[in-house]
């Protein structure tokens, strides 16, 4: 028989993380830190809406680009909170979760070859996206001493003539990195000189703890010529709805809407309509969840602060990144050890690039119990990891 | 911070108050300052904690009593709760808008207790002109908290 598989599929390596919580699963009280998804559960009006909307029979498809009153919600929300105007009919387009916005982003604006700029330490599934939308991944390893933002320097060195978009991903997953304002113009100046394209994926925009969110798309000029991507999942612990969504010029989003259309049809109906409730009456909500986190993430830093953790201060999403660098471990020995000594599961950062080594992910997407305790944990094993080195 | 302090010990008053400075951002000598002040000006009452007596041997029944009163010239409702909510029995009062007064909250050992209250000290008191007595079959939810289900992580464990 032949070989029925595809070399470009077959070549993508699978995610290094999913192992690692294989064994997490099947050890017994393992506590974990490692979940990237809210703790909170959808808050219940939202839920009630989209109970209603089955009680209604609203059981059909939606219009391929999504329902009407939710892409003009979605406008309403991003002039509200981005300042930022759209138009619902032609430049907004309702997604299977962020995920797949990336995915028909990237497979709608490239063409084989063309590059496609990383910054990493990032979510795993920008590189594989890229490579399945024949794309030539090309990396920047953020640095430490940068607090993980992307300059303006990483930016230009990493552009060549073949460079087609760059995919800009604050706040970021793993770090909680942001890029305020004043980052945001140093590389839109590159951007626009270059003449390339971003693909702006702000699902964590609800969650960040320096004032407001700063958009890419605020910098001038940079609206024409960014895909903007955002969702539920984070702001209104909707992960399981599967509902994100993706804003642009309009040539992009038609052809994104095309692909969209042949492959997925449109957007689950019930989370649709669930999320037209979170936008019309779910601030409160967020702000809530996010003064939540807020609280947690310093709890975070103060106890590493007092154990002798290294990490720089992060300003987004539900992640802290300390650095490990001092016990001479790599990130994935650290975490083995961690987790068959003391049985808290971390993510390694190498999980999320080469220049996640000598990091860790830690989730806060839990409750301060939790977090006492597995903190108190990881304060055992650091003085123990430190008597070993004297 | 007054109100984030609030929102916080309203749900867990026994939270350390060293911790509640760290995740609150502020110097722990000024949170110990502020509840100081709060409990001065009453507006922290009480540090009560919240039992779900039906899982202990301890026998009680709750009842909601709405009652129905003659407002007293001068003292409007006021002297008439308090002649209520002085009884050790009482839980709370409050004063409602609607079709009666009074709303108070007993708590005795068994009905018969609970109805001898109502008999013989509420509807004998000059100013009340009816009571109607609600017996609490089972509590759910109370402050804000799920009596009966406990709550677990069910997030399930994806890539990435």
């Amino acid at each position: 028989m032949r070989n029925p598989l595809s070399d470009k599929v077959v070549n993508i390596k699978p995610s290094g993380i999913r192992k690692f919580f294989d064994i997490v699963s099947e050890m017994k009280d393992a506590i974990s830190l490692g979940v990237g998804e809210p703790d909170f559960d959808t808050p219940w009006h939202i839920r009630d809406e989209g109970i209603f909307s089955l009680e209604q029979g609203r059981t059909f498809y939606t219009s391929n680009a999504g329902l009407k009153e939710l892409k003009v919600e979605i406008c309403r929300y991003l002039k509200r909170r981005i300042g930022a105007e759209y138009d619902y009919n032609k430049e907004t387009l309702v997604t299977v979760g962020g995920s797949e916005a990336i995915d028909i982003a990237l497979r709608a604006m490239i063409n084989p070859g063309e590059e496609v700029i990383i910054p990493q330490p990032s979510y795993v599934s920008y590189e594989p996206c890229a490579v399945l939308a024949d794309a030539v991944p090309v990396v920047i390893n953020l640095k430490a001493e940068n607090e993980f933002r992307l300059t303006a320097e990483e930016l230009r060195e990493a552009i060549t003539e073949k460079t087609k978009v760059l995919i800009l991903p604050f706040p970021n997953n793993p770090t909680g990195a942001i890029m305020e304002r004043k980052d945001l113009e140093a590389i839109a100046e590159v951007i626009r000189e270059k003449d390339i394209f971003v693909i702006s994926d702000e699902i964590y925009s609800e969650l960040s703890y320096k004032g407001d969110h700063v958009s890419i798309v605020n910098i001038p000029g940079m609206q024409e010529r960014t895909i903007l991507i955002n969702g539920f999942s984070k702001a209104y612990a909707m992960t399981g709805w599967r509902l994100g969504y993706a804003c642009g010029p309009e040539a992009i989003i038609e052809q994104m809407t095309k692909i969209h259309q042949f492959a997925i049809m449109c957007a689950p109906t019930t989370s649709q309509y669930a999320a037209v409730e979170a936008l019309r009456n779910g601030d409160d909500d967020v702000a809530m969840m996010r003064e939540s986190y807020d609280q947690r993430r310093r709890f975070l830093l103060h106890a590493f602060k007092e154990m002798g953790l290294p990490c720089f201060e992060p300003y987004g999403a539900f992640y802290v990144f300390p650095c490990i660098k001092e016990f001479g471990m790599t990130s994935e020995e650290f975490a083995t050890r961690f987790l068959e000594e003391e049985k808290v599961a971390v993510v390694p950062g190498t999980a999320f690039g080469d220049s996640g080594e000598g990091f860790l992910r830690i989730s806060y997407a839990y409750s301060l119990d939790n977090l006492r305790e597995a903190i108190g944990r990881l304060a055992k094993f650091v003085s123990r990891l430190k008597q070993e080195k004297n | 911070m007054r109100e984030k302090i609030l929102q916080i010990v309203e749900k867990n008053s026994r939270i350390d108050l060293k911790e509640l400075a760290i995740i609150l951002g502020v110097e722990e000598a000024d949170i110990v300052m502020e509840m100081q002040k709060m409990e001065e000006e009453g507006i922290i009452c009480g540090y009560h904690t919240l039992i779900n007596w039906e899982k202990t041997s301890v026998d009680k029944v709750n009842a909601l009593i709405e009652v129905r009163v003659t407002p007293q010239r001068g003292q409007g409702f006021d002297n008439i709760a308090e002649r209520i909510y002085k009884y050790p029995e009482v839980t709370a009062v409050y004063l409602m808008s609607g079709g009666y007064d009074l709303l108070v909250f007993l708590e005795g050992k068994s009905l018969k207790e609970v109805s001898s209250f109502v008999s013989d000290k509420l509807s004998t008191l000059e100013t009340v002109l009816s009571t109607a007595t609600h017996f609490i079959l089972k509590k759910y939810k109370d402050h804000g908290t799920v009596l009966s289900k406990k709550r677990v992580d069910e997030r399930e464990i994806f890539t990435p």
